[in-house]
């Protein structure tokens, strides 16, 4: 990554006042910016600001949020806050506001990730579309990965069709056992005992798949599986899949966007799912964002969303990778 | 020792896994942007060489292990054990047949090996890369063979058997490459 880490690079241990990105890579790094204002600006998305420090943040018990602690003054009791993973609640509550199509190039902050292609502090590019599906909005993501990447059109294909193609496995009937043994025979050896096929179906993805995916064009993959939806509306066929799809290029995943779930019976249902998920996991629950549902509740317009890593993107840009 | 968590573990951290203590090759983290965070963890086992990949939860932390490497000269073996001395405390260590593995082949008073020490106790010994020993034992070779034709085997003084060109005769220095135990060349003391 090319950030200046908080507390954690080697370099700050020895007191090397010096950035680790050089001044070149910045350059490179505005180009891409500039890059992303315009084209939203042509396609008149109006760029919003939205609060890094709330009072609730996500429940997803595989992201962790940064707490921060507030206080109104010296002696009263510091109020809880967490710094977002994301800002897609606060950005929805625009949108139930009548914003229409709005974009935001912000900070993200993920307690615990840091890696190669990691950073607790991250910068995020988020944007909603009125009246797309997930599909037009594929389209518009790789419109824009041309624009500033240079790439061919991109690859698409469905996640049934991925695991069907890459492993021969189909996803809809596969059993626990059967993704076990295929993560057996690509030598994946896991020390804990996984109990769910979700968790298989994610490390065959990041360990078999990801690794040599969109190499000479990006890969969209989308339709997830319905126990994947997250925040995404769910097609209803047979077996129903979700309205959500992922973008990959050069081994590397881009994006994540969603067919917007508009139902905040259903939204709550998922948080308080989530937040059960939590406690098995011996993981803190999380305060729910009672605004962020009542701005469904009043009315989110039909919309798909995407959230786009821009440090990867400006890796990619510059064609520096630092693994 | 104290334990590590799985995002602290760099290339070339000690841990114990399985009871052995091992070397960290490389640590990728992987996390997709929705789904849980693995570590996919390559190390050595110290004992034996073996290289193995293994995926962990990112939440896990693993025991920290007490490994040093030394500097130590060869002294002698008396048939049971083999001496060596580190170089910098002139501490002495007494290493059995298991430890020794191939090393055994290759040693020759004074010289100079690695030493890994677990909990101060000797686990691995590693012989310098390219050692120079007397042959005490081979065929008569046949003058003029200079390219070699499969070769032939001989004896070293240190107890190990290698494939030499037949032109090598009893008693000539030869220099081996100790990893793969192949002749090298001709040497000089």
């Amino acid at each position: 990554m090319i950030h200046v880490l908080v507390n954690m690079s080697p370099a700050q241990k020895n007191n090397n006042w010096q950035p680790s990105a050089a001044i070149s890579e910045l350059q490179n790094r505005a180009t891409t910016i500039n890059g992303i204002r315009a084209f939203f600006a042509e396609r008149n998305v109006l760029e919003v600001e939205t609060p890094l420090m709330c009072r609730t943040s996500v429940t997803d018990p595989f992201i962790e949020s940064i707490p921060a602690h507030y206080q109104a003054h010296p002696e009263q009791k510091p109020q809880q806050c967490y710094l977002q993973t994301s800002p897609e609640y606060a950005m929805k509550r625009l949108l139930a506001a009548g914003s229409g199509s709005i974009f935001q190039i912000c900070k993200a902050f993920r307690q615990g990730e840091i890696g190669h292609h990691h950073n607790p502090e991250f910068t995020m590019l988020e944007w909603y579309r009125t009246d797309f599906n997930h599909l037009q909005l594929m389209d518009e993501v790789d419109a824009l990965l041309q624009r500033l990447l240079q790439t061919s059109p991109a690859d698409k294909i469905s996640y049934q069709s991925l695991f069907q193609t890459k492993l021969g496995i189909n996803i809809h009937e596969a059993t626990l056992k059967t993704l076990q043994q295929c993560a057996v025979a690509h030598g994946i050896n896991v020390q804990e005992e996984i109990t769910d096929c979700d968790t298989w179906l994610t490390l065959l993805l990041t360990h078999c798949i990801e690794p040599e995916l969109g190499m000479d064009r990006p890969c969209f993959i989308y339709n997830f599986p319905a126990s994947q939806a997250a925040l995404a509306r769910i097609n209803h066929g047979t077996p129903p899949t979700a309205a959500r799809f992922e973008v990959y290029y050069q081994g590397m995943e881009l994006a994540n966007g969603f067919h917007e779930l508009q139902s905040a019976d259903e939204q709550r249902e998922r948080f308080e799912k989530n937040n059960l998920a939590r406690e098995a996991l011996k993981l803190k629950t999380m305060p729910i964002d009672q605004l962020f549902l009542s701005g469904l509740a009043a009315g989110l317009p039909d919309c798909s969303g995407v959230a786009l890593g821009v440090d990867r993107l400006v890796m990619l840009a510059s064609h520096t990778r630092c693994d | 020792m104290s334990s590590f968590g799985m995002n602290e573990i760099r290339g070339g951290v000690k841990l114990i896994i399985d009871g052995d203590p091992c070397v960290v090759v490389d640590n990728i983290y992987v996390k997709p942007g929705k789904g849980q965070a693995f570590n996919r963890l390559r190390y050595r086992n110290l004992k034996n060489g073996r290289v193995i990949e293994r995926t962990y939860k990112s939440g896990e932390s693993i025991q920290g292990a007490d490994v040093v490497e030394v500097d130590a000269q060869y002294l002698y073996g008396d048939g049971n054990e083999w001496h060596f001395m580190v170089t910098e405390t002139y501490e002495q260590f007494a290493v059995h047949e298991t430890e020794m593995a191939d090393a055994k082949l290759w040693l020759k008073e004074q010289c100079e090996c690695k030493l890994t020490l677990w909990n101060g106790a000797p686990i691995l010994i590693v012989p310098p890369t390219f050692v120079v020993l007397a042959i005490v034992e081979t065929d008569p070779g046949l003058k003029g063979d200079t390219a070699g034709s499969g070769g032939k085997p001989a004896k070293l003084e240190s107890g190990a058997v290698v494939r030499v060109p037949l032109f090598i005769q009893n008693g000539e220095l030869i220099k081996v490459d100790t990893r793969t135990g192949e002749y090298v060349s001709r040497a000089k003391e």
